[in-house]
């Protein structure tokens, strides 16, 4: 397939991409691994876009650091092979690594970045459920500072993000806070295929346990909604209780009422409903399951 | 418009005037003239464009060849060493892992990249590994039982070695 017409600037410094950014507007795509952003260069060059800014070339943004005692820190050019591969990744936190190992393939996933896949914004992408169940933080940085987002406050909007291209601002960073003694998590995908294959809906759990009752948690579901989000009326009624089956069973239909979701060739609207149901219950064991000592 | 891009062909080094809206696959197959990257889907699907980027397999239909400045590209006809086919290669063809062969220099990139991961992979790495490499002839059985005895031929040269 022939590509039309269109510039390409590999960036050396997060400074030199904020200032294209600034001065070319909606006239430039930023990308990193481009997994995503090359095969949508024809509908975007038609849209006014003229120029391809490529982060992957900027030093630095390949950071995998575990830190005791605050967390994992991934950088923005950080590929999704790397950390489904990480030794401490999946000791520490094996749902991340599960989750980024949901994606694509190996070749999607030595290419494609976890930064890459929260800022393509799909409604159905696998890193982001388990990003925001955990309580992760964005990095957002332009020539005016650095400010930090938390995954709540990611996506605005179907297939918006936090950081504003137009004021030069990139995603430099994700932190994700360690889990630590009662707290666990777990990220399931559902899609036909095992590989390559988008997810029809994915739910994430995080759980922090008092004894047996729930101190607290977070449910994110992905292809509930036009954006991931948590089904924050269902954490509410587990918050606080002593877990058993039959409250799990009661909060995963929560959690599967308060979704959105929609018909496409995917599936049908009401079998994702019904898929929220069983997977947030899945979700939730796993994470208590394997909670930390 | 085109810009001049430096990188490492198969062990060569390169200098060449490339189209910015070029796909790697498509540079590799009309301007360096080397077909053995096969082109399929060009979505990032099938991984028939499987390449090695600095010794790892990534799909070069989702890659501009802009991307490769300053890397070190393999494709399949740099994987014969001095005219001796790769253990890999030599087992494909001895175990028939292969019917029409579209998919094979991809399954043979992969598998290639898996084995320098993964030395001693489970069949299920295996399957794993060549997750995003489709074949719509063999089933796929003949091609892990290929890769399975290229890690263990490769182990024992390996051990040989030591
Ligand atoms: C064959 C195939 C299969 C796939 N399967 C799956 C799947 O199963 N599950 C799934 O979730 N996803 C899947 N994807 C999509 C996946 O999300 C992406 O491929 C990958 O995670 C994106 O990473 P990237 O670095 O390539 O992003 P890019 O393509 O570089 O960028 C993606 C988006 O993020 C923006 N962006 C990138 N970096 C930054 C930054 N630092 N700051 C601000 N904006 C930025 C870009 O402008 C673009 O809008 C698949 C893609 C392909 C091609
Ligand atoms: S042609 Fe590249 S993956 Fe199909
Ligand atoms: S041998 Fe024909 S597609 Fe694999």
């Amino acid at each position: 397939m022939a590509l039309p017409e269109f510039d390409y600037i590999a960036a050396k410094s997060l400074e030199e991409a904020s200032q294209l950014m600034v001065s070319m507007g909606s006239e430039c795509v930023v990308m990193s691994g481009g997994t995503d952003v090359i095969l949508q260069i024809p509908k975007n060059v038609a849209k006014g876009m003229k120029t391809v800014i490529d982060l992957k070339t900027i030093p630095g943004l390949t950071r995998l650091d575990f830190v005791d005692g605050e967390g994992l820190y991934v950088g923005a050019n950080t590929k999704l092979f790397d950390i489904q591969s990480s030794p401490v990744v999946l000791d520490k936190m094996p749902a991340v690594a599960q989750a980024a190992h949901y994606v694509g393939s190996n070749q999607v996933r030595r290419k494609g970045t976890m930064v890459g896949s929260i800022c393509n914004a799909s409604p159905t992408g696998d890193c982001g459920a388990i990003l925001l169940a955990m309580n992760a933080k964005v990095k957002i940085q332009s020539s005016e500072g650095t400010r930090e987002v938390a995954m709540d406050d990611f996506w605005p909007g179907f297939k918006k993000i936090a950081a504003d291209k137009k004021k030069g601002e990139l995603v430099t960073e994700i932190f994700i806070p360690e889990l630590k003694s009662g707290e666990g998590s777990a990220y399931f995908k559902h899609a036909v295929r095992k590989a390559m294959d988008l997810a029809i809906i994915g739910v994430a759990a995080w759980v922090k346990m008092d004894g047996k009752k729930v101190a607290d948690c977070r449910i994110a579901v992905a292809g509930g909604d036009v954006t991931i989000v948590r089904g924050k009326k269902a954490e509410e009624m587990i918050i606080g209780r002593e877990l058993t089956d039959e409250l799990i069973e009661k909060v995963a239909e929560q959690a599967s009422a308060e979704m959105n979701p929609r018909s496409s060739l995917r599936a049908s609207a009401e079998y994702r409903y019904d898929m929220i149901r069983v997977y947030t219950k899945r979700a939730i064991n796993k994470a208590v399951e394997t909670m930390k000592a | 418009m085109k810009k001049i891009i430096h990188f490492t062909l198969n062990g060569e080094p390169v200098e060449a005037l490339a189209p910015v809206n070029m796909t790697m696959v498509d540079f590799l197959r009309k301007e360096m003239h080397l077909t053995g990257t096969k082109r399929g889907c060009e979505e990032g699907e099938c991984g028939a464009c499987t390449i090695l980027l600095d010794g790892r397999a990534v799909p070069s239909c989702i890659m501009l060849a802009m991307e490769a400045d300053g890397h070190e590209i393999t494709t399949i006809e740099g994987v014969k060493k001095n005219g001796v086919l790769h253990p890999v290669q030599q087992e494909f063809m001895d175990k028939w892992a292969l019917q029409c062969g579209f998919c094979t220099p991809g399954m043979i990139m992969s598998a290639l990249s898996l084995l320098n991961e993964n030395p001693n992979p489970t069949e299920e790495e295996i399957r794993d590994g060549i997750a995003g490499n489709l074949c719509r002839c063999t089933g796929y059985v003949k091609i892990v039982e290929a890769i399975d005895c290229a890690a263990k031929k490769l182990a024992k040269a390996k051990e040989a070695e030591a």
